[in-house]
């Protein structure tokens, strides 16, 4: 199967400063796919590269089987954006923004307003439909944000940040629209500075750092490759007494917790808990090997 | 083309709802026209109802300005506020945005050009255009209007926010002030004269005024559609040029 989206390269400088120093990166149909760095590691400007927003200077990138450099409209019949700066009409309610959208996207009046109306009652915007968006909060922004992106159906949708400053409740439900858009077959690239997102919602995650992608795997293997998981002993008041490298199997920490026993770490009434490293250590730990 | 219409009837819907927008487009007018009359009328010109038919045009024309001065804010709105960004990965012209800003703008202020003629009917002003001279009225007044409105939606677009869009159109707004529309440009001083005289409102206002008293404006309406073309094809090439330079920025 071919990817989605198959970048080689990308390069991209403004002025004397390089936010691109050669990015690759694939995606997958039906795989959520993110783009994981910190402020300024480059995850915009490859979105944009990648939505044709922006050109590249240099390398090449496939997305839906089209050239973006040279194949734009192809590309862009085929993608849906959703940009970190919540891209809805204030003015106008959520079922007029949808309309506008669906209108544009070659839709006729009739069936751009009943897309509307049931994309409106599946992001549970009912209440708020009458209402300019211009009042509503920002999860209901994002959401809007989110649906004007399914409005037709797109083979490949960016998500830049899609998450950010939204409350848990906020950005749990948005997951669940990001899960459905790739259960229905799309390959979802979204970009994130939360280790936590990609870890919940990805299947495979690029770390972008420097303008480089410098690890890619799923969320295990990324784990994975800062190494094995640890015993920690605690007090009851949890403060950490001894701890223990392990495999992280239950032979492993039973081996682990014996080993710690012997060395008598183990007091009476002590706790124990078995720690995977998290994204965040992974994040930490390839970043620092790539600088 | 559909794009633009869907674009078009979303700016129309902006103007309605936008309650500044509105009263910019329709009550100011309406509250000029009366002020210009009853408040400096008499000192002006000796007479309120000789001074009605003298300014006329120029309210028109300076509410023309202060209707279009909205599409300088509704352009950099969408070029800052995040929907461009979505257009522009849309397959569909994203220059349409702003052409819709301009098309609501033109038909704004047309109705709200209607609206000044109609209430000045009321206060007793008299026109005497025939048939053929409206036609050339609402020909020069639409003209204006689309090259004003292109040059605030050049502001729009080169503007880094809504409120530098607002601050940088305020000098056009300024300019019918400097030319015929209010007091004749012989009664102002000579260094003033030359720029007034020479200033693309005064062919304009001047225009207006002889057709609307059914006299002939000889070649002041043709000084004004050149002009009037003149600006609209410069501010729709500098907004062009602007809107191509900002989308490869970051």
């Amino acid at each position: 199967m071919t990817a989605a989206i198959h970048a080689t390269g990308l390069v991209k400088a403004f002025g004397d400063h390089t936010v691109l120093a050669g990015v690759d990166l694939t995606a997958r149909r039906g795989h959520v796919t993110a783009l994981l760095g910190s402020n300024g590691a480059g995850k915009t400007t490859t979105l944009n590269i990648l939505t044709t927003a922006m050109r590249a200077d240099g390398g090449t990138a496939l997305v839906a089987g089209h050239d973006v450099a040279t194949d734009r409209r192809e590309v862009r019949r085929a993608i849906a954006v959703t940009g970190q700066a919540a891209t809805v009409d204030g003015l106008l309610t959520a079922a007029e923004n949808l309309e506008l959208i669906g209108r544009l996207r070659g839709l006729s009046r009739a069936a751009a307003r009943a897309k509307a109306a049931e994309l409106v009652a599946a992001s549970g915007l009912e209440d708020a439909a009458r209402r300019q968006v211009s009042t509503y909060s920002g999860g209901m922004r994002r959401r809007l944000d989110l649906a004007l992106s399914m409005v037709t159906p797109a083979q490949v949708v960016f998500l830049d940040e899609p998450t950010t400053g939204l409350d848990t409740r906020a950005r749990n439900a948005l997951w669940g629209q990001v899960r459905g858009l790739a259960r229905d077959g799309a390959a979802v690239l979204l970009t994130t500075q939360y280790l936590e997102e990609a870890d919940a919602l990805a299947d495979q995650v690029h770390v972008l750092h420097q303008g480089r992608v410098v690890a890619t795997g799923t969320p295990r293997q990324l784990k994975e490759r800062i190494g094995a998981a640890e015993v920690v002993v605690m007090t009851d008041g949890g403060v950490e007494l001894a701890r223990e490298a392990t495999d992280g199997s239950a032979d492993g920490v039973r081996r682990a917790l014996d080993a710690l026993e012997a060395r008598g770490a183990v007091a009476a009434g002590a706790r124990i808990d078995v720690r995977r490293p998290t994204l965040d250590d992974a994040f930490l730990a390839l970043t620092e090997e790539a600088a | 083309m559909t794009a633009t219409l869907a674009l078009t009837r979303r700016s129309m819907l902006h103007s309605v709802r936008d309650v500044e927008t509105l009263l910019m487009s329709i009550m100011l007018p309406v509250a000029l026209l009366l002020i210009f009359t009853y408040v400096f009328g008499g000192a002006l010109a000796g007479s309120t109802t000789e001074y009605l038919d003298y300014v006329v045009p120029g309210i028109i024309v300076v509410c023309a300005g202060f209707g279009a001065a909205q599409t300088a804010v509704a352009v950099a709105r969408d070029m800052n506020e995040g929907l461009m960004d979505r257009f522009r990965t849309m397959d569909m012209p994203a220059s349409a945005a702003v052409t819709g800003h301009v098309v609501a703008s033109v038909a704004r202020n047309l109705v709200a050009s209607t609206l000044v003629l109609v209430v000045a009917v009321a206060l007793g002003f008299r026109p005497a255009a025939s048939p053929a001279q409206w036609v050339a009225v609402g020909g020069i007044v639409a003209l204006y209007v689309l090259a004003i409105t292109s040059l605030f939606a050049a502001i729009g677009v080169v503007s880094r926010s809504v409120e530098a869009a607002s601050g940088y159109g305020f000098g056009l707004l300024f300019l019918p002030y400097l030319s015929s529309a209010f007091a004749p440009v012989e009664t102002m001083p000579g260094w003033l004269q030359a720029f007034a005289a020479h200033q693309p409102l005064t062919p304009v206002n001047d225009a207006l005024r002889s057709l609307l008293h059914g006299t002939d404006p000889g070649t002041d309406a043709l000084v004004a559609t050149v002009w009037c073309v003149g600006l609209t094809a410069l501010g729709l090439a500098a907004a062009g040029w602007a809107f191509t330079r900002r989308a490869q920025r970051p």
